[in-house]
């Protein structure tokens, strides 16, 4: 009963906030609007006994992308009246894509056998993740952490490059 | 905290049917709420006289000694004048994100206290990853810092803010590799967990367990001074450049939400360093009484987290401020690397003696106490030298 009012009041904060991001003409209240976003994410981990989880989508995503967000935002100019860029996406053609893909979604929702687990009290987590990550799946976190290492690598050339122009 | 509710229930004082979810809510906000209102608002209210009386004594001045006996009841005569005093917000500023960006920084100070080890009874919630909670929930600070400085509309404010999520993104980094070797040695991320894996006697501390944990140690007070904004890394407030960062435009009650973060992120910093490197609320067995124990590791905790506390106002009151290049180079160039030589070293040090070295505490320990005696030796020469005048009276 409790975690059920719980989890609405979270699930109407997150898609609240996100449809902030997407609505605010002010890119500055949409990025800030973020931060609801995450948080209500975090709070639904938290609810679904994730409880590692949460706190690295707390830690990266509030800690440092939504700072590295903001970042960007604020140093870019005419941040209050922001002119789309891009005319030839007119309302028609946007509403048929996001037709498209809402009816996919509600099919797969109504097609999807969903499992159920049996309710249980909140066990630690952190074990099992890290035994996953260096034993069954140690391939795909190990090419995670390549295509990581590529991309800050990438980033360093290309702001090398620039400055040297 | 389980206890407790089923305590409650089986009391019968709420009824029969009660459901268990709701008294343990009703439990949750209460004890949080006392935690919040007894201990965390009025240590940060304190600790700003206590350090400007520390401060003060540093610079051969008074301080403030006016309002009760020696000026103890300055931080209640300060809270009633900002309360007092009128909510100004600027015309050109964002209203909306300019009254918000000080509730987001006193909510990064309240949340590490749901897992702040006390004693081994006295905490509100010993989470599985309780030191990641603890680095996790600190970082809504940057967003309540840049948004204070970029609604202020104010130039002072836009660079004290950048420049604060600046050097709070990148000390988070080598504070983070930091508590990695403690994590390494106990295999917990659990506050109490990590303080049990722990002996009361020094060199049964973390800080003594290896070099790389002394290192450590000494890199995340650094760091966690330079993310707290403290002297020597306060660049953010830096008074003859910014006028005062990002709370330039502030006034009043919000003004003093960011300065009660500040001084109460204090006791945040000393907790996080007294739970891994100094053995928390450890002590001896002395009686069997839980209440007797618990008190004693309740003073235990205190005073070692106090200590660093003084620590901290101490640097305030010696150093200068650093420049901020010389902030960024020691960041990247010196405690990064460290800090991922100090993993290693630790991961292997953990595969050659699963189980601990104990002869390497005790040398630890012997050093450590060497370097003490040399410093207080180095102090007592140069204070005889200079022929300063000493007042050996705290008050005055």
């Amino acid at each position: 009963m409790l975690q059920s009012v719980i989890f609405y009041a979270l699930a109407a904060g997150t898609i609240a906030s996100a449809a902030a991001v997407a609505f605010s003409r002010n890119i500055v209240y949409s990025t800030f609007a973020l931060l609801g976003a995450f948080m209500g994410v975090v709070g639904i981990y938290i609810l679904l006994a994730a409880d590692f989880v949460a706190m690295v989508q707390l830690l990266v995503y509030v800690g440092g992308i939504l700072v590295l967000t903001i970042f960007a935002v604020m140093l870019t100019q005419g941040i209050g009246d922001v002119t789309i860029s891009n005319r030839a996406v007119g309302s028609v053609p946007a509403l048929v894509t996001v037709a498209i893909a809402g009816a996919v979604m509600l099919y797969a929702i109504a097609h999807t056998r969903w499992h159920q687990a049996a309710l249980h009290a909140a066990a630690p987590t952190t074990y099992g993740i890290g035994n996953a990550f260096l034993g069954d799946y140690v391939l795909p976190f190990e090419v995670a952490s390549l295509v990581l290492l590529a991309a800050l690598i990438g980033a360093i050339v290309i702001s090398r490059h620039e400055a040297r122009e | 905290m389980r206890t407790l509710v089923q305590t409650l229930l089986a009391s019968g004082f709420f009824g029969r049917n009660t459901p268990y979810d709701l008294v343990a809510a009703i439990a949750v906000f209460v004890l949080s709420a006392a935690v919040f209102l007894g201990v965390a608002f009025p240590f940060a209210g304190i600790v700003s006289w206590v350090e400007r009386r520390v401060w003060a004594r540093i610079q051969s001045r008074v301080g403030p000694n006016r309002v009760g006996p020696n000026g103890f009841l300055q931080w209640l005569a300060d809270g009633v004048k900002h309360v007092c005093k009128e909510d100004i917000v600027p015309t050109d500023a964002d209203p909306v994100l300019f009254k918000m960006a000080p509730y987001l920084v006193v909510l990064a100070f309240v949340l590490p206290w749901a897992v702040m080890p006390f004693s081994s009874a006295l905490i509100l919630a010993d989470l599985n990853v309780g030191i990641l909670y603890m680095t996790a929930v600190t970082a809504i600070t940057v967003v309540g810092v840049l948004m204070a400085g970029w609604a202020s509309n104010d130039k002072w404010s836009l660079i004290g803010g950048i420049r604060s999520a600046a050097q709070i993104v990148s000390y988070e980094i080598p504070a983070g590799l930091s508590i990695f070797p403690v994590v390494l040695m106990t295999g917990t991320l659990s506050m109490q967990g990590i303080i049990r894996a722990q002996g009361w006697a020094p060199q049964h501390w973390f800080l003594f367990a290896n070099p790389f944990t002394f290192v450590a140690a000494n890199i995340l007070f650094i760091s966690a001074l330079a993310e707290g904004n403290r002297t020597p890394f306060d660049l953010p407030e830096a008074e003859s450049e910014l006028v005062a960062g990002f709370a330039t435009e502030y006034s009043g009650m919000r003004y003093l939400f960011f300065f009660m973060a500040e001084w109460g992120n204090l006791f945040i910093i000393g907790a996080i360093i007294a739970t891994l490197f100094l053995g928390g609320w450890q002590f001896p067995r002395v009686s069997n009484n839980p209440v007797v124990m618990n008190v004693l590791e309740l003073i235990t905790f205190n005073v070692k987290v106090l200590f660093l506390v003084f620590v901290s106002m101490w640097v305030r009151g010696t150093l200068p401020r650093v420049r901020i290049d010389q902030l960024m180079t020691l960041c990247w160039k010196y405690f990064v690397p460290i800090a991922f030589a100090n993993m290693i070293g630790t991961a292997i040090w953990v595969a050659i003696w699963p189980e601990g070295n104990p002869v390497a505490g005790y040398i630890m320990f012997a050093a450590g106490i060497v370097v003490a005696i040399v410093f207080i030796r180095r102090v007592v020469f140069y204070a005889k030298r200079s022929q300063m005048e000493l007042y050996y009276y705290p008050t005055i």
